[in-house]
């Protein structure tokens, strides 16, 4: 028996039901149902368009790996993961190049080049939308999501934030709302099939209910934290509130918050433990900010939809945000220990 | 009598007392040998006072110290003193040890043994016959030091300081380590002693209150204490079952609401915390002046054929310990001085039980099994958990590449090693073995300094 045991440092025992892998496996059941309502209201094709981004997040992974000459971390799950979000995050009619780029760049720009899980700044799923969206403008955009196709009754809208940012647009230059437009405001206005999803989107953005589901799945299992999606929340609420009752929108807090991929955003890309803060208090002001930029992107920026935009630029402060949220230890340091 | 209040963070680790926790304290045959460490406590080394080939008897003091920072070493068996040797203590430090070979007369033995020890009176009520430095002086001249682990001499917690006047004493009977049940079992079978002690110790330090504090998940206990201390007057404090709710800090920001200064001890905050085990020695040394010679250690573990207590003279082998328990298992993995959160690894079964060691862990391959280490994600769950508020992930990292400014601005020195980072870390980083070398380096660059 002496010769196997073992002398190592305390503690020896560890939570074992929690590990990297056990995280990334939740968020993707906590994307079930979400996925689930993409395949119902985008039919094929959803099952292509994630498929298309799991397999390649996954094979960039294999690739660049094998570039650094490191070991492969197919156990760890996190590439198919980026690879689900990214899928879910495009428009229905993306062609398969898009995805498969995004993709690539997702797993080499926002992940392999800062050393791989755990030192990337930047959202690695964002990123690869972000670059997706800049050199496929077309393809991207808002047109991209309208379409006439049989059994697909949704994409036969725009999205409900380009019809109310065309909405407010035409208020704020003076210029007569026609008709059509007013008929497409008072649909996408709808509160019931914009909270289950019958509007059109990017593939899982649609359903604030299943987002809701999943999300506190996750919540409660703790691998995301609640401070985030419930800064985010509780901040876009706010801000949107105010614009609406300035007359900047005219969507109210509730269409903000249901409509678009905000929730899809809170729950499940901010909420990235390796881009986001580290301290309770430093996740919930995460969350703040992006749900401040999420409106404001909104609201003023070229784009109907900030998520994406959002989550990068608070992931570039979030070092800035652990410097200034370390804690008071128990027993230790006046308030002037946490600066720097 | 019970409260919810407690301190931040901390961690619920399956706590396997049953194991140990229904096994009566059995005595520990006389061992033909005991080897006595010359350092047993926190602060300096005992000078040794007996020579080679003499006779002592059970009780007699073997070493002893100047300095006020320590505490003296007696026999806890009779017999003939041997040649001066090393040992290797389970935390890696070699020290001195005085081998005493048991004769064959023993003048306590079995029952007899834990009666002389444990068994009553034990009187109770204010002790004002007594001046606190005698209960002070006694305290030294029996080798008190806390029986929790870190072994700290008690005479030292205990004398009365104008300038930091107790108002609280606190009997710690957490016993938050998974898996240990010594304390419990002291408490089921000899609560008086500990009563008595308290209020020993509340003489010494002129502290207001005393409270007795145990984790709710020990109900026997309680009972116990409640029973025995209720007609003392003595109050009983059912505390939440939380890891590292024994720890000095954590018991008294749950129970006091303040907050011991980092690098501080309790009594900056007026407050003095006693374990339950050093209040029965403290109770048999005052009154009886007997010094601190046995203690009951807890042999548990699934790696353990037949877990229980034991009643075992300070110096036994922890060999003697486990092959009285029927000897580890096929699949025992680590054998564990202490408990699976912060106790050390045994190298090496030859080594002495000290007046620190509370128990020995034997834990299976199974449950140190770990996940495997990837980067660290970043979730938080180490800042979510530590008990001290600390942010136990930037404190490792920041040792581990060896920027020790960055280590001691997140105050790495406040980290107390409890584990509980560690333990949660889904990741599995060995974030405190990471801060402990952190601390090891920033004590040789301090040297360096110096020099």
């Amino acid at each position: 028996m002496t010769d196997q045991i073992q002398v190592a440092t305390s503690p020896h025992v560890s939570m074992t039901s929690l590990s990297t892998r056990r995280m990334m496996i939740d968020v993707m059941v906590g994307l079930a149902p979400a996925t689930a309502m993409a395949v119902f209201m985008f039919r094929w094709y959803a099952v292509v368009q994630v498929g298309l981004c799991i397999l390649s997040c996954m094979a960039a992974e294999a690739l660049f790996c094998w570039m650094r000459r490191r070991p492969i971390p197919v156990g760890d799950c996190s590439a198919p993961v980026t690879g689900l979000i990214l899928g879910l995050s495009l428009p229905w009619s993306a062609p398969w190049h898009i995805a498969v780029i995004g993709s690539f760049a997702a797993m080499g720009l926002g992940k392999a080049v800062f050393g791989g899980l755990g030192y990337n700044i930047f959202n690695p799923a964002m990123v690869g939308r972000a670059f997706v969206m800049l050199s496929f403008a077309k393809a991207m955009g808002a047109s991209a999501f309208v379409g006439t196709k049989s059994g697909l009754a949704v994409i036969a809208q725009a999205t409900p934030l380009t019809v109310a940012k065309k909405f407010a647009a035409d208020l704020s230059v003076g210029k007569v709302i026609t008709g059509d437009l007013q008929l497409q405001m008072e649909a996408a206005s709808d509160l019931w099939p914009l909270f289950v999803g019958q509007v059109n989107g990017c593939l899982g953005e649609t359903s604030a209910l299943a987002l809701l589901v999943g999300g506190v799945y996750l919540c409660l299992r703790r691998s995301a934290s609640w401070e985030i999606p419930a800064g985010i929340i509780i901040s876009a609420l706010v801000v949107s509130g105010l614009a609406n009752w300035a007359g900047l929108t005219p969507f109210t807090a509730l269409h903000h918050l249901i409509g678009g991929s905000l929730l899809f955003g809170a729950f499940f890309i901010a909420t990235d433990p390796v881009t986001s803060p580290l301290t309770p208090k430093g996740k919930f002001y995460f969350g703040i900010g992006v749900g401040i930029l999420v409106v404001l992107l909104r609201l003023f920026s070229g784009y109907p939809e900030g998520v994406m935009f959002a989550v990068l630029l608070m992931n570039a402060v979030t070092p800035v945000i652990n410097r200034r949220t370390i804690p008071r230890p128990l027993g230790g340091g006046g308030p002037e220990m946490g600066r720097g | 009598m019970t409260t919810r209040s407690s301190f931040p963070g901390g961690v619920h680790p399956a706590a396997h007392k049953a194991l140990a926790a229904e096994a009566a304290t059995e005595v520990l045959p006389t061992p033909d040998e005991i080897h006595v460490p010359l350092v047993q406590h926190l602060g300096a080394p005992c000078k040794p006072g007996v020579e080679p080939r003499a006779e002592v008897a059970l009780g007699d003091e073997l070493g002893n110290s100047d300095a006020f920072v320590s505490a003296p070493i007696h026999a806890s068996i009779s017999g003939t003193v041997g040649k001066l040797t090393a040992v290797t203590l389970p935390n890696g430090c070699r020290v001195r040890a005085i081998p005493v070979k048991a004769s064959d007369e023993q003048p306590l033995s079995g029952q007899d043994l834990f009666d002389d020890i444990f068994g009553g009176p034990w009187p109770t009520g204010r002790f004002e016959q007594y001046e606190p430095k005698q209960i002070v002086d006694a305290c030294r001249a029996g080798g008190l030091v806390g029986l929790g682990g870190a072994a700290f001499p008690t005479h030292v917690k205990l004398v009365r300081n104008e300038k930091r006047p107790i108002d609280t004493l606190l009997i710690n009977g957490c016993e938050c380590e998974p898996y240990l049940t010594a304390d419990d079992r002291l408490m089921v079978e000899a609560p008086a002693p500990v009563v008595t002690g308290a209020l020993l110790a509340q003489r010494a330090t002129g502290a207001e209150s005393v409270k007795i504090c145990i984790e709710d998940n020990k109900p026997k206990a309680l009972e116990s204490l409640r029973r025995v201390a209720g007609a003392a007057g003595v109050e009983v404090l059912a505390v939440k079952t939380k890891y590292p709710q024994g720890g000095e800090r954590q018991l008294v920001a749950a129970v006091l609401k303040r907050e011991v200064p980092i690098g501080g001890l309790p009594l900056d905050v007026g407050a003095v915390v006693v374990n339950v085990g050093t209040a029965a020695a403290l109770a048999r040394a005052v009154l009886r002046g007997k010094p601190l010679t046995h203690r009951i250690v807890t042999v548990t573990g699934a790696g353990i054929r037949r877990p229980r207590n034991l009643l075992v003279p300070i110096g036994a082998a922890y060999r003697l310990l486990i092959d009285y328990c029927g000897g580890v298992t096929e699949d025992a993995a680590r054998i564990v001085s202490g408990g699976p959160m912060m106790g050390f690894t045994l190298g090496n079964l030859d080594t002495p039980v000290t007046k620190g060691t509370s128990g020995v862990t034997v834990l299976t391959h199974d449950e140190v099994r770990k996940a495997k280490e990837t980067a660290c994600v970043r979730c938080g769950r180490c800042v979510d958990v530590c008990p001290v508020h600390l942010v136990p992930t930037k404190i490792a990292l920041a040792s581990k590449a060896g920027d020790l400014d960055l280590a001691q601005r997140y105050c790495i020195a406040g980290c107390i090693e409890c584990g509980c980072c560690a333990y949660v870390c889904p990741a599995s980083v060995p974030l405190v073995q990471l801060i402990r070398l952190g601390k090891v380096l920033l004590q040789k660059a301090a040297s360096a300094k110096k020099n």
